[in-house]
């Protein structure tokens, strides 16, 4: 239907406008932007497309595998262009890139070769073991694999539009964010009340800081056994303790299982976000808290106007980590404490059904379970590029 | 007269309530509702079937059946040993690498450093998570299942750990290097005689961190290995679960999950303030 050509050469004529913009407003020469563009952008157009063969554009797809390769054209250009802007204003602007001259005389060793075998292995287990894995794992969500099959087939971007087709992904998915959400906003919200608690000079403080931080090192894993033993089904101790009107069906009843999970890892996380709210609270200046008492700020307008301001490094800090924690950790909580993604799936995360369909499941898909990685890459990026666009902007470095 | 009882009532007052009661009572209340979980592990970890069902909040007379069950009949101890092996592996390896890598840094001059600098920091947005299906795939390849190497060589490199020491080593005045170059030193007797004894601060930070990152991982683990007597000790306690004529034993299962906690608790419990600047802005990696 469409054909290569055209589509690499508005990829160009689009790259070619973007940079030759870019290069007018950081006053270096227009016409290299316009060229630079043109090459990055047809480039980057294809950096999907070639490995794929052009194969969402072909006549027999449906209409939505064609607006999915436009997507691929558009992040493939995103991914070429960006760098090379950056890289080539960077270098246009004097400041060099493979000279040393920018780099500090003082202290260092004469032969620089001495640095290659420093970073060898480091660099070489970065490539190996997380390069290289991520750009199998675009490769592998191209095809149709299953585990111990010996022969894989190219199925273009099948795997990705099965997960648009039906609607249990996107169950999946809404599943993910709202017991993510919940963790993080249950877990980070008491913690940060009973560390506005733990910080004042009271009797005892360390004491109740170590009672209070030590869930921290409990593994998820043991956290999922430690509420099992309280939530089973079959002679839990909740039910013994909050009486037949509060048999909800912790672990079998796909409404209140999430909440299992939720509740559980709450009370893994919030050691750490504790921790990290108490040393945030000691770094808020006492006399800027003074000076709002005389300027006659109440105790509560204190708190949300001065000390939350100030604690938003801890808070943004805190949101990627509990978010990540919430999205992958989670896993092992799930696993002991509801096998097998819960009644009715109600526990099955994006992560967890990725190690189901991939590892675990029969008949392994590991194609399948490849292009669900990628939307959680995906996800996992832009929570990463998000928060630091509007959280790093709102936030308050030091006093 | 009258002075001396208003300046005394609010001596004797604190006498009896405690300064900031409510914060006392309200830390009082988190530290139940967090303490009750463990608490009531520890009693049913001592207790037999028949106890743990009459839910007694007592201290059982299991504890020498179960700990038969966990070290005589399921031998917990050897999926201790192959989780202690397997974090003392990754913590030393990582630390030497990123010692390594915060050295070339700092100290060397060469071209594209930025660049490469990058390459090692952009690895914090790929978590291994994202990339399981493709790395199981890859050691699959490498016929690595089913050994060590399977559970360390793929997080022996560290991101947090080079930015950790890279940082680090440039608040170090540059006369120290130029000194230990007067007197000959090569760059590896510079970085283990002069570096790592003014860095303990900072290899503590990173070594508790990467240790309970290490002990209380749970889905590699569970993938790569599939030979039972390989296990980490976060997968093997699950075997415990399996009770003679069905059902969940909890009793040796708690028991368990009581003894794999005790190491990554008493090195968090112990090295609180080195595991809280051990982080940068970054998750542990």
């Amino acid at each position: 239907m469409i054909s290569p050509l055209p589509l690499v050469m508005i990829a160009a004529a689009i790259g070619a406008a973007l940079l030759g913009f870019a290069f007018v407003r950081s006053g270096v020469r227009w016409f290299l932007g316009l060229g630079l563009g043109a090459v990055a952008g047809g480039a980057g157009s294809m950096l999907f497309m070639i490995p794929l063969d052009y194969c969402t554009f072909a006549a027999e797809r449906k209409p939505y595998e064609a607006e999915f390769g436009f997507l691929l054209v558009g992040i493939g250009m995103a991914v070429v262009l960006i760098p090379v802007g950056w890289i080539s204003l960077r270098l246009l602007r004097g400041e060099s890139l493979m000279s040393t001259a920018s780099q500090p005389t003082q202290g260092t060793f004469r032969h620089w070769w001495i640095a290659i075998p420093l970073l060898a292995p480091t660099i070489t287990i970065l490539v190996l073991f997380l390069y290289y894995p991520s750009i199998e794992t675009v490769r592998l969500s191209a095809h149709l694999s299953r585990l111990g099959a010996k022969r894989e087939a190219f199925v273009c971007t099948t795997n990705y539009t099965r997960l648009v087709e039906n609607s249990d992904y996107l169950d999946v998915v809404i599943r993910t964010m709202y017991i993510s959400a919940a963790i993080v906003v249950l877990s980070m919200v008491l913690s940060l009340l009973i560390a506005t608690m733990a910080y004042l000079p009271i009797r005892g403080a360390s004491i109740y800081r170590t009672l209070l931080i030590w869930p921290n090192a409990i593994s998820p894993a043991v956290a999922g056994l430690i509420f099992l033993l309280i939530f089973n089904p079959l002679g839990g101790i909740i039910d013994h303790v909050l009486g037949s009107a509060f048999r909800l069906g912790w672990t079998n009843d796909p409404k209140v299982a999430p909440w299992t999970i939720i509740i559980a890892s709450v009370w893994k996380s919030m050691g750490y976000n504790i921790l990290f709210y108490i040393a945030g609270l000691q770094n808020v200046p006492k006399d800027l808290i003074e000076a709002g008492a005389i300027d006659g700020a109440g105790l509560i307008r204190r708190f949300t106007h001065i000390v939350l301001p100030m604690l938003s490094p801890i808070t943004f800090f805190l949101i990627i980590t509990n978010m990540t924690y919430a999205f992958f950790d989670t896993y092992a909580t799930i696993d002991y404490l509801t096998p097998g993604g819960g009644p009715l799936e109600s526990t099955n995360t994006m992560m967890y059904q990725v190690a189901q369909l991939g590892v675990f499941g029969e008949r392994a898909d590991l194609g399948k379970a490849a292009a669900q990685s990628i939307v959680l890459f995906v996800m996992v990026i832009g929570m990463t590029i998000v928060s630091f666009r509007t959280g790093g902007r709102q936030v308050t470095y030091g006093a | 007269m009258t002075n001396t009882i208003a300046s005394a009532r609010p001596q004797a007052r604190s006498r009896w309530i405690p300064k900031r009661w409510y914060a006392h009572i309200s830390l009082w209340i988190a530290c139940f509702f967090l303490g009750v979980p463990l608490f009531y592990t520890l009693l049913v970890s001592t207790q037999t079937r028949q106890e743990i069902n009459r839910y007694e909040f007592t201290p059982g007379s299991g504890l020498a059946e179960n700990w038969d069950i966990v070290f005589n009949q399921r031998h917990l101890q050897d999926y201790m040993v192959n989780s202690a092996i397997m974090t003392a592996a990754i913590t030393i390896g990582k630390t030497i690498l990123s010692l390594l890598a915060g050295l070339a840094f700092v100290y060397f001059r060469f071209p594209g450093k930025w660049l490469v600098f990058g390459f090692v920091l952009i690895t914090l947005m790929m978590p291994t998570e994202v990339l399981i299906i493709a790395l199981f795939r890859f050691i699959n390849k490498l016929n690595w299942d089913n050994t060590y190497l399977a559970l360390i060589v793929p997080f022996l490199a560290s991101a947090t750990g080079s930015f950790l020491f890279r940082q680090h080593f440039s608040n170090i005045p540059a006369e120290l290097s130029e000194a230990a170059q007067l007197d000959g030193a090569n760059p590896l007797q510079f970085l283990f005689r002069v570096l790592v004894p003014m860095s303990w601060n900072t290899i503590g930070a990173l070594a508790v961190v990467q240790c309970l990152y290490a002990w209380n991982m749970y889905l590699w683990p569970n993938m790569i290995i599939t030979d039972p007597n390989l296990d980490v000790v976060q997968v093997g306690i699950g075997t415990l679960r399996a009770g003679e004529g069905g059902g969940i034993q909890y009793g040796p299962l708690m028991l368990g999950a009581v003894v794999a906690s005790l190491p990554p608790l008493l090195v968090f419990i112990l090295l609180q303030k080195q595991f809280m600047s051990g982080f940068t802005l970054t998750r542990d990696k």
